[in-house]
């Protein structure tokens, strides 16, 4: 087993910042596989999920919700169950709350144009563990390229999520019309991430912002980690069976 | 069976698409006071029971062919 941690980049027909991703996580100490949307399993050493950027599907019904649906998704689903970390970005996030493991949804741009620009993103919670190289009030700038990226979600939700923490980034401006200005949010149990802005396109100071990499050296961090339980659980689990055989 | 779903922005949901229509229709020279942009989906089905058919096609909404945060749905079935 190599000390990186493998990394499944799954890839939709559409996709195109699949590759932009494998090679920021290269940079920050993975490695990466590439999955087909087909595939129904992830590779047995995967020890994270990203969903990239890109236009799943021509983003046809709605953007993500054919990807929502693919055959590698109750892979993935199973995968974030068990407490796997999984990171969509852009077109990935639009999937997993389509997918419903993220709440809310990815609408048009209010200004029903695409934007495509450098963000500052203000860090607003550090518990999961993909915000663990930020501390709470941090500004990133990551750029956004995208048409359907205001957040929503009713208010009640807004609130209660607000309040346990999940959702971790806002724009510091009004860039596409999202409730409260956010970009980025977590799952309950804190292990599925979304966000608009592209991390992956900021890993180098040379292309205007190495901000990106926070967040995906710790979800480099998070895939280690996982990696780790998972082989303790079978440790214990093999323990159990050559005490069980004695 | 044929059957067709008219999936809609749900009522007090921004809908840019439709504002950018009504002003269009404005510039037009036509009075309107709002336009909302939704989609028709036509299914064709098999089965002759109606109210089967209905309930699965509500599945259909539920699951894939509209997002209940934001979409509402009606479905209109053509019996022969």
């Amino acid at each position: 087993m190599s000390d990186r941690p493998l990394i499944a980049v799954v890839v939709f027909p559409g996709s195109n910042d699949d590759r932009d991703a494998a090679w920021a996580l290269g940079s920050v100490g993975a490695e990466s596989a590439f999955v087909w949307h087909e595939e129904t399993s992830l590779p047995e050493e995967a020890a994270a999920v990203v969903l990239p950027g890109g236009f799943s599907y021509g983003d046809y019904l709605r953007t993500g919700a054919i990807a929502s649906v693919a055959p590698v998704m109750d892979a993935v689903r199973a995968f974030a169950r068990e407490g796997g970390p999984v990171l969509g970005i852009c077109n990935g996030f639009q999937v997993l709350c389509e997918a419903r493991l993220l709440p809310g949804v990815l609408r048009p741009n209010r200004q029903l144009e695409f934007v495509c620009r450098d963000a500052a993103l203000r860090v607003e919670a550090v518990d999961s563990p993909f915000l663990r190289r930020c501390v709470v009030g941090q500004e990133l700038v990551i750029p956004v390229k995208h048409g359907e990226g205001a957040w929503y979600a009713d208010e009640g939700t807004f609130v209660q999520l607000a309040a346990r923490g999940q959702i971790v980034l806002r724009y510091t401006e009004d860039v596409n019309g999202a409730l409260g200005n956010v970009a980025g949010v977590v799952n309950e149990a804190g292990n599925v991430m979304g966000l608009m802005p592209h991390p992956e396109h900021a890993v180098d100071p040379l292309l205007g912002s190495a901000d990106g990499g926070l967040l995906l050296a710790a979800l480099v961090d998070a895939a280690a980690a996982h990696r780790l339980a998972a082989a303790q659980i079978e440790t214990r689990a093999s323990r159990a069976r050559t005490a069980r055989a004695l | 069976m044929k059957a067709t779903v008219l999936v809609r922005p749900k009522e007090g949901i921004l809908d840019p698409e439709g504002d950018a229509v009504r002003q269009s229709l404005r510039k037009l020279g036509f009075e309107v006071a709002t336009a909302r942009v939704g989609r028709v989906i036509d299914l064709e089905v098999g089965g002759d029971d109606v109210a089967a058919a209905r309930s699965e096609i509500e599945r259909m909404c539920g699951e894939l062919l509209a997002n209940p945060l934001i979409e509402s749905f009606e479905i209109r079935l053509e019996e022969r």
